[in-house]
């Protein structure tokens, strides 16, 4: 049997073609889940690039969903407003918004991140690269083989945490809370997971706070040192922030240096077993490791949108966002765009230019781990083609609950050498 | 037409031509000049076509805007004499102009 046959496509792809553009949610995040978002957002890039959405649970939100329309946006800070005052960078309003560079507008926000700019220096990550790929290849050669296993929870969460771990200097043995403080930031209330409202958000919220001022404590007595608590407890922009903006960047921090990678690390299994062809492509020229880690990164769009609110009324494609009107931008649909991207629905590990993709935002707010990110899965990747000539996986991919997080909790594999 | 030398990390350098009206970065992309990866397509927004302009030339490529002066803020190795390629438009004024790639786009 297909691991990757979707018993929903054909009656969501009908769906999308029929219903009234007005009844569209693109955040419905059943959508991601299920796999089947990709034809209401070609039906909205087609027909309606600038939607609007009376949604009863996060609110009315327009939508673009083209690749230009999203460029131009991003880098329209003076209307497009990215801060927590307003809602933040997601759909869903929170009572309290934390702060977090990723949320602010300049000039608050170029100075918090200039903070902790340093960790990804080109030289840091030359130094890091040794042991970065050691750590990878302890955990591919621990695999058992011959045997299923879930990749994400072996490979991927394993491999993003210890990356975490190092970054902050947080004690190793402790590293899988990383991973649990992550996944409750982001955990939609209605997924059915451990986080079922706020109040406990902010509960396991509040643990994690309390641990990293611990930390922060410590290092904010000592010599300046090279690690993201360092950093920002002696950072001109960072050393007098209120216990909750500390949160809030210590939250941007982690889920962005673990949901994505990891989330990457799992998708890139799940495209080369989808294009077998891309597979044994890979493996005749692994030089196209390189490529294809952006490929991957645009594919998976790990982060499906970031939100924006606009400050003052702007006029686009004939209509008007209102002043506090909430936005989308769907960087899953704009990876998708014919008009940016070539053959967009395919998998091609060696495209011209590969970096041209959304997945990483663009403009002030661009992610500051891009480069990191890239260095982990060609590592991973390298090290995977030296000891195994296939992984197969050998069950359907369970993802992620949620319209912002395009992500897997569970890939069966198997490993062969 | 104006001609422009960009010279890489190693030392090497390369002369090529575009027409008036080009921007740098697209005048290097499309002569297959390295160093440049030009990730946004020259939007001012991903600060992969960064290069260091000589001083003899600083001058004459004008003020960066608002948008690139904290784009630069962002890349690594930044200088006081490092743009955006994407920002620069090639004029006669320009013809000649010399710039440096550096050892990588971030
Ligand atoms: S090409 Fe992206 S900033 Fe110049």
């Amino acid at each position: 049997m297909d691991p990757f046959h979707n018993p929903f496509i054909a009656e969501h792809t009908g769906r999308a073609r029929t219903i009234p553009l007005e009844e569209f949610s693109p955040a419905n995040p059943k959508y991601m889940e299920m796999d089947v978002w990709q034809p209401y957002f070609s039906r909205l890039r087609e027909e309606a690039p600038l939607h609007y959405c009376e949604d009863k649970i996060i609110g009315p939100y327009w939508s673009l969903t083209r690749y230009k329309d999203i460029m131009a946006t991003e880098v329209n800070t003076r209307v497009f407003s990215s801060s927590s005052t307003f809602g933040g960078i997601t759909l869903m309003d929170q009572r309290e918004e934390l702060p977090m560079f990723i949320a602010m507008d300049q000039p608050k926000h170029d100075e918090q991140r200039k903070v902790v700019q340093p960790i990804v220096s080109p030289q840091n990550l030359e130094s890091m690269e040794k042991l970065i790929r050691q750590r990878t290849q302890k955990v591919l050669d621990a695999l058992p083989h011959n045997e299923t296993f879930n990749w994400v929870e072996k490979v991927s969460i394993d491999l993003t945490n210890m990356m975490l771990a190092t970054l902050f200097d947080f004690p190793f043995e402790d590293r899988a809370l990383l991973t649990y403080w992550s996944d409750s930031a982001t955990a939609n209330t209605l997924g059915g997971g451990h986080i079922d409202s706020e109040a406990t958000r902010e509960r396991i919220l509040a643990e994690c706070l309390a641990y990293f001022t611990r930390l922060w404590n410590e290092r904010v007595n000592a010599e300046p040192g090279s690690d993201l608590v360092s950093m920002l407890a002696h950072g001109p922009a960072t050393r007098n922030m209120s216990p909750r903006e500390y949160l809030g960047n210590l939250v941007l921090l982690i889920v962005g240096g673990n949901d994505t990678t990891r989330n990457s690390m799992t998708g890139g299994v799940c495209f080369l077993n989808q294009n077998p062809d891309e597979y044994a492509k890979l493996r005749a020229n692994p030089a196209l490791v390189e490529s294809m880690v952006s490929e991957i990164i645009r594919y998976q769009t790990p982060l499906a949108y970031m939100r924006r609110t606009a400050l003052e009324d702007f006029e686009m494609h004939g209509q008007t966002i209102r002043k506090g009107d909430k936005l989308a931008m769907w960087y899953a649909s704009g990876n998708r765009d014919g008009e940016a991207i070539d053959n967009p629905d395919q998998f091609i590990i060696d495209r011209a230019r590969p970096r041209q993709h959304l997945s990483f935002g663009f403009g002030i707010h661009r992610c500051v781990g891009n480069r990191l990110a890239e260095l982990q899965l060609r590592i991973l990747w390298e090290e995977i083609l030296q000891r195994f000539s296939k992984i197969e996986v050998v069950g359907p991919p369970k993802r992620v609950f949620s319209a912002f997080i395009r992500g897997y909790t569970e890939l069966p594999v198997r490993v062969s050498r | 037409m104006p001609s422009a030398t960009f010279i890489d990390h190693a030392g090497q350098s390369r002369t090529v031509e575009g027409p008036e009206g080009e921007n740098l970065m697209r005048v290097a992309v499309l002569n297959d000049v390295p160093g440049i990866d030009a990730d946004c397509g020259g939007e001012c927004a991903c600060a992969t076509c960064h290069v260091f302009v000589d001083e003899a030339w600083l001058d004459k490529c004008g003020e960066p805007s608002e948008l690139e002066t904290s784009m630069l803020s962002f890349a690594a190795t930044a200088q006081p004499n490092s743009r955006l390629a994407c920002q620069i438009i090639l004029t006669s004024a320009l013809d000649g102009i010399v710039v440096e790639t550096p050892a990588a786009q971030h």
